[in-house]
């Protein structure tokens, strides 16, 4: 028994180096976790949080009355859809054409810059977006279009879907093209060299070696980003288009509508029912999602 | 003729690599371009590549005392990001460690705790009512540290990875034999070896802290607690924002008419955006490691 004992005394220091983490996390992650139930009540600024009464399911009825639930959780979904499949492909596109280059240093000189839009802020890529599309001193409208059939970029909804995709994938694709690249190089180059012995070319080689060796990768990447379709990136849609009430209909996703109804409308329950949904379909597909990593390839799964 | 063939495709490679290149830094060049561009030219022919007038007045404004609160912004990024990051390295640490050490009890228990951060969290709603109404954090300092960016899951996993596939069991034994403390080993030995990772994940969690505008957004209100990214946040909705500063500051309220905001919005962007490429390049391959490292589960 005091052998025991003192198995446990030795481990304290270790113990005590996690301290500080976990109060962090509890207080950061786990509380706000318990805070979901704010979805089914009545939220009042003077009750506060515990004290506040139940009210069932109201929030969310009032959450889908009218079409504005709908209208953000389909922004979400099929902003997500196009950036998963657009992204995937120009970034395998970007990795392989990184693998073709033979000098070392033009090589790096080439990921050092596709990953330039990774680093910056959202609100500064803001600040370029404004600089092409501002309708009187935007590049577009001046220089492009010489002033002439000018167009009112941020009270057109019809532009948005076209400009938020760019975007994301100008600010995005350098990121995972890094991700494919990494995988590309671990391929085993004798198969290349056997390949080209047997007189394939180039395509023939990328289409029947690396991308079948890409294939795990793809596979895993792909069902993480679905495990995450029901958040999206709040600056992407709120900042890009500058908070645009008239770009709504194609801009409002589920965290920007969060972020509106607490803080600009003060619609704590409609909120908070949002967010319930969110986290609540967000963690049922992450745990599906990571189920299935896990089955094809479970060293990149997160558990 | 192949070896023709072959010449062709490369220059076709490059030319490819090129231009998806110069998509990447042209934009960039927009806003450099026009925070040097003579305001009455911007006026005129909108922002441009090849402006008629150059001027570097923007500048000489904002460092001129126009842009007092820019300068202060500036303070309140660089305070932030290194207090944020030296705390946030630090915290990762103390808790990778432990985690990496096989002999530890309950270790897969606090493995899933930091684990299961990632796969739930309770949103903004929660969140926001806790720090406001618990921890009152609103229009303080640590509004712009504390929620969400101290401490971050995947940062734990990515470092404890890597103590665990890059330190060998033999060599803590071997402290240990020679008497040192859990402390002394970390000090001495682990971290010492694990410099490539930490430069790695400082370069992360420091841009991170210096691009964040998010808590800024939710928790501040006041203007003496606005980063840099803050105020540009602001500047974007509200062009008078600076020039309201300089006005009550005079106490000429007129002042704000003539003020060159065009120009001066795209120089405040431009100095938001200066310090992360002056501080990428040498960074650049810690970076392409972290995300070769970690990055399919980022």
């Amino acid at each position: 028994m005091p052998h025991k004992k003192n198995k446990w005394r030795r481990y304290i220091p270790l113990y005590m180096m996690m301290l500080p983490g976990t109060i962090y996390l509890i207080i950061n992650n786990y509380i706000p976790m318990g805070g979901l139930v704010l979805a089914f009540k009545k939220f009042n600024y003077s009750l506060g949080m515990i004290k506040s009464p139940w009210n069932g399911l109201s929030n969310f009825k009032f959450l889908f009355i009218g079409a504005d639930a709908w209208k953000m959780i389909r922004n979400t979904l099929g902003y997500n859809f196009v950036f998963i499949v657009l992204g995937t492909t120009l970034a395998i596109i970007v990795a392989i054409l990184l693998n073709e280059v033979a000098g070392r240093k033009a090589r790096k000189l080439y990921q050092t810059i596709i990953l330039v839009p990774y680093l910056i802020s959202t609100v500064i890529v803001s600040y370029i977006v404004y600089a092409f599309l501002s309708q009187d001193n935007g590049f577009i409208n001046h220089t492009l279009l010489r002033g002439e059939n000018a167009i009112s970029w941020y009270t057109s909804p019809k532009y948005w879907p076209f400009i938020l995709t760019f975007v994301q994938l100008w600010k995005s694709f350098g990121y995972s093209s890094i991700i494919y690249f990494a995988t590309i190089i671990g391929i085993d180059p004798t198969y290349y060299e056997a390949a080209s012995i047997d007189g394939a070319g180039k395509l023939k080689q990328v289409v029947s070696i690396t991308l079948p060796c890409l294939k795990p990768t793809i596979i895993t990447l792909t069902l993480l980003s679905i495990g995450r379709v029901f958040y999206s990136d709040f600056g992407l849609f709120y900042q890009i288009p500058m908070g645009a009430g008239t770009l709504l209909d194609v801009t409002q996703t589920i965290d920007t509508y969060v972020y509106r109804a607490l803080l600009v409308s003060n619609d704590v329950g409609r909120a908070a029912a949002a967010g319930f949904l969110q986290s609540l379909l967000g963690f049922i597909l992450v745990y599906g999602a990571n189920l299935m990593v896990n089955k094809i390839d479970k060293e990149n799964a997160l558990f | 003729m192949n070896m023709k063939k072959m010449k062709y495709a490369t220059v076709i490679l490059h030319l490819a690599l090129i231009i998806l290149c110069f998509i990447c830094i042209v934009p960039f060049l927009l806003i450099v371009v026009s925070s040097f561009t003579d305001e009455t030219t911007l006026m005129i022919n909108g922002y441009s590549f090849f402006p008629e007038k150059l001027s570097t007045y923007a500048y000489t404004y904002i460092l001129g005392g126009g842009g007092v609160k820019v300068l202060h912004g500036y303070v309140v990024s660089i305070g932030v990001t290194l207090i944020g990051t030296a705390t946030s390295i630090i915290l990762t640490i103390l808790f990778a460690y432990p985690l990496s050490r096989r002999d530890l009890p309950l270790r897969n228990i606090f493995a899933f705790f930091v684990f299961f951060t990632m796969l739930f969290n309770g949103g903004l709603v929660p969140s926001y009512m806790m720090w406001t109404k618990v921890f009152h954090i609103k229009n303080t300092f640590g509004a712009l540290l504390v929620p969400n960016l101290l401490l971050n899951a995947f940062y734990i996993i990515m470092m404890r990875t890597y103590f665990t596939t890059t330190i060998p069991t033999e060599l803590l034994e071997a402290v240990k034999i020679d008497g040192g403390s859990e402390v002394t080993t970390l000090s001495k030995v682990i971290i010492p070896l694990a410099k490539p990772m930490i430069s790695t994940l400082a370069f992360m969690i420091g841009l991170g802290y210096w691009n964040d505008w998010m808590n800024g957004l939710y928790y501040v209100t006041d203007s003496k607690y606005f980063s840099v990214q803050n105020i540009l946040n602001r500047m974007l909705s509200d062009v008078q924002f600076l020039s309201s500063a300089a006005a009550t500051q005079s106490g000429i309220s007129s002042v704000t008419s003539n003020l060159p905001t065009t120009g001066v919005r795209m120089s405040v962007a431009v100095i938001g955006l200066l310090p992360i490429l002056m501080a990428y390049p040498f960074f650049q391959k810690y970076l392409v490691k972290g995300i070769m490292i970690g990055g399919v589960k980022g």
